[in-house]
């Protein structure tokens, strides 16, 4: 696998995430929200708000029954909407009109079974319809995408961004660097999401070390971005930051309104 | 190890991507990655080592007690009108197959230099087989069980307690086991340098499925010799196991796999009925997708969720089977059988007063399905006795 066998891409697509790291490469805030959580009717106005409040890029996880690589608290909100009856389907249904209000870049992140069971062209195709620019599957691993899935996800003009940890090799983030675009997800530690582990010297070394790769894609650094100190950190080493399970919590202690996300969005920056 | 199965040549070996026809795989996120690929490269380099076999295969005969019998039952046999062999895994040490496959990882852990062992476990009896081997190569063990499950299997926890091992409850999703199974990986993922994850069955990512087969390949090795011994044909005509996750079935399909004339018969839990809506039949139920690593057939719902699946015995209590499994069952090599509770039961009693073993709950299974099958006097058959009915007796009990 560590072996370059395909064509690297070449063009860069005309897409909102491409456009957005063309226009500002610092201090870029990417927040992830679970898709109809708290309330299953949420997701657009989150959507909205997240956008009014600064946010650059907009996260949407798509609930699934197991989430491998989530902590508890995504854990718990990704079980709520399903319980509530959130589904891949209603989500589009939900985010079909979004493109009249908002222009942030949408990322869809998510588990590969569901998109399978929706069928990956189907998926695509209304991602393109919605407005969709990039996806998140953390179990759809690169040789796996590569072998089966890019072109489809080429035709409809859709960003698969992928995730490189502290224990992944110089040459499989090479691969990942010539095989996609977008931007690369550094996972901050070796953890699932929503861990605690703060800042340490192994964790700087290992930006230190990637930031010195000169890679031709941007980076975002993800997983235990919880605050403003955090945040700050994070974009000393890289383009900017993803905050996921704080604003879960954030969304768990109180109404999802726009007053109250403008709130979180300013305490971060 | 006689591995009389050509890995590469065989429709039902694994390929060099770690799939099964359209099977398999390691749709794993990346971090867990690295881990997945150092045993990757090494397990078949490991296994292949004099050394570990020397060292793998004294444990099985010294410590585990192999080869266990084969043993002509002939009450049971008169019963069916055709000729009964069981191969008594309910011997082995810790009262399962299981144990096969955790002492073949313990060793290729330490080869790799780990100290801890993480593990999921159902039942319990993956994860007692899983503390045991831990115990005695002095291994730190934390094994994950759904917190329901650690209700209902109260006996196998303190076993694992007493082993040392530090029992944790998964309190995530529905709490049995596939929730301890995501519990086991978040910890592998959290732990990727000092952690080897010894799974229970021949399921998750690529290359779990082949290695666990490979361990418990042992099973069939040893009737293809016994069988010989006492009928003068290594090959019977049918080879019956139940699948959870699908191990002891790989075990005694394995060296059958490439001889069409032995018909390989799958027993799968039924629950309270196909369509009652409390089952585990996953080929009956289930549609290809990805569970826990690896593409397979799993219970799921229309959206892609996985469905919480139900059986009375808790070692068949899982949504998905391995991909070795959905591959037979896709090729056609493999017949699969729904055996109901209620039938496991029924046979679980049958053979303990006709031959005077209590089988497990899951092992049942594969006897109930005997009766699928249309045997004549000439049929020679091979039940895989996974394991012993001492952990069921509070079941069984209900019954008496
Ligand atoms: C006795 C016994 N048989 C069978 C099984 C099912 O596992 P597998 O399908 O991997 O053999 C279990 C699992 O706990 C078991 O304890």
């Amino acid at each position: 696998m560590d072996n370059p066998t395909f064509q690297m891409i070449q063009t860069i697509t005309q897409n909102r995430i491409n456009d957005l790291f063309a226009r500002k490469s610092q201090g870029l805030l990417n927040v992830y929200f679970t898709a109809g959580f708290p309330e299953i009717g949420a997701t657009a106005s989150i959507l909205r708000s997240l956008e009014k409040a600064g946010v650059d890029l907009v996260e949407i996880g798509m609930p699934y029954s197991d989430p491998v690589a989530d902590g508890e608290t995504i854990q718990q909100s990704n079980m709520k909407a399903l319980e509530d009856g959130m589904s891949l389907r209603l989500l589009f249904e939900q985010l079909a009109g979004c493109r009249d209000e908002v222009t942030v870049p949408i990322l869809l992140m998510g588990y590969i079974n569901p998109v399978l069971q929706f069928g990956v062209e189907a998926f695509c195709r209304k991602c393109k319809e919605v407005g969709v620019d990039g996806v998140i599957l953390p179990d759809l691993p690169l040789d796996l995408y590569l072998d089966e899935y890019e072109p489809i996800f080429r035709e409809y003009g859709l960003l698969n961004i992928f995730l490189i940890t502290p224990q992944t090799t110089e040459a499989r983030i090479r691969l990942i660097d010539e095989q996609t675009e977008g931007f690369i997800y550094m996972v901050s530690s070796a953890s699932i999401t929503g861990s605690q582990s703060g800042v340490s010297d192994e964790m700087l070394a290992y930006f230190n070390r990637i930031q010195a790769m000169n890679l031709r894609n941007p980076r975002l650094i993800g997983f235990g971005i919880k605050d403003s100190e955090t945040y700050q950190m994070a974009c000393q080493y890289a383009n900017g930051a993803i905050i996921g399970s704080a604003f879960i919590r954030h969304l768990q202690n109180g109404p999802a309104t726009e007053e109250r996300i403008q709130e979180f969005v300013s305490a971060i920056r | 190890m006689q591995v009389a199965l050509d890995q590469t040549l065989s429709p039902f070996g694994v390929n060099d991507k770690g799939f099964y026809g359209r099977f398999g795989g390691a749709f794993i996120p990346e971090m867990l990655y690295p881990n997945v690929e150092e045993l990757r490269r090494n397990y078949l380099t490991i296994i292949n080592d004099p050394a570990f076999q020397q060292e793998y295969r004294d444990l099985l005969t010294d410590y585990v007690g192999r080869p266990t019998p084969l043993f002509l039952a002939s009450r049971l046999s008169e019963q069916l009108n055709a000729t009964i062999y069981l191969k008594r895994e309910d011997l082995c040490h810790t009262g399962a197959h299981k144990v096969n496959n955790t002492v073949g990882q313990i060793l290729i852990a330490k080869r790799l230099g780990k100290k801890r062992i993480v593990a999921e476990t159902g039942a319990g009896q993956h994860g007692v087989a899983t503390a045991t081997v831990c115990a005695l190569m002095g291994l730190e063990c934390v094994v994950y069980m759904g917190a329901i499950d650690i209700e209902r299997q109260k006996p196998n926890v303190d076993r694992m307690k007493m082993l040392g091992a530090t029992v944790v409850a998964a309190t995530s999703g529905s709490q049995t086991l596939k929730d301890a199974t995501n519990e086991a990986m978040r910890h592998w993922i959290n732990n990727p340098v000092d952690t080897h994850y010894i799974i229970g069955s021949v399921v998750g990512p690529h290359p779990y499925p082949d290695m666990v087969a490979r361990f418990q390949s042992v099973i069939s090795e040893e009737v293809k010799k016994q069988l010989f011994a006492k009928t003068g044909s290594e090959n019977p005509d049918y080879v019956v196991a139940c699948v959870g996750g699908g191990s002891n079935a790989a075990g005694a399909f394995f060296h059958y796999l490439d001889e069409p004339s032995v018909k390989l018969v799958a027993a799968e839990a039924a629950g309270m009925g196909i369509s009652s809506g409390h089952s585990a039949a996953t080929t009956a139920l289930g549609k290809p997708g990805v569970l826990h690593g690896s593409r397979t057939i799993l219970m799921q719902t229309e959206d892609g969720q996985v469905t919480e699946p139900y059986s009375i015995s808790a070692g068949l209590d899982y949504p998905g089977i391995g991909p070795l499994h959905a591959h037979l069952y896709d090729s056609g090599r493999g017949i699969f059988k729904s055996i109901t509770d209620e039938d496991a039961v029924k046979s679980a009693f049958e053979l303990t007063r006709l031959e005077g073993i209590i089988p497990a709950l899951e092992s049942a299974h594969a006897l109930a399905a005997l009766k699928e099958l249309p045997l004549t006097d000439k049929d020679v058959v091979v039940v895989c006795l996974s394991g012993r009915g001492d952990k069921d007796l509070a079941t069984y009990s209900k019954y008496l």
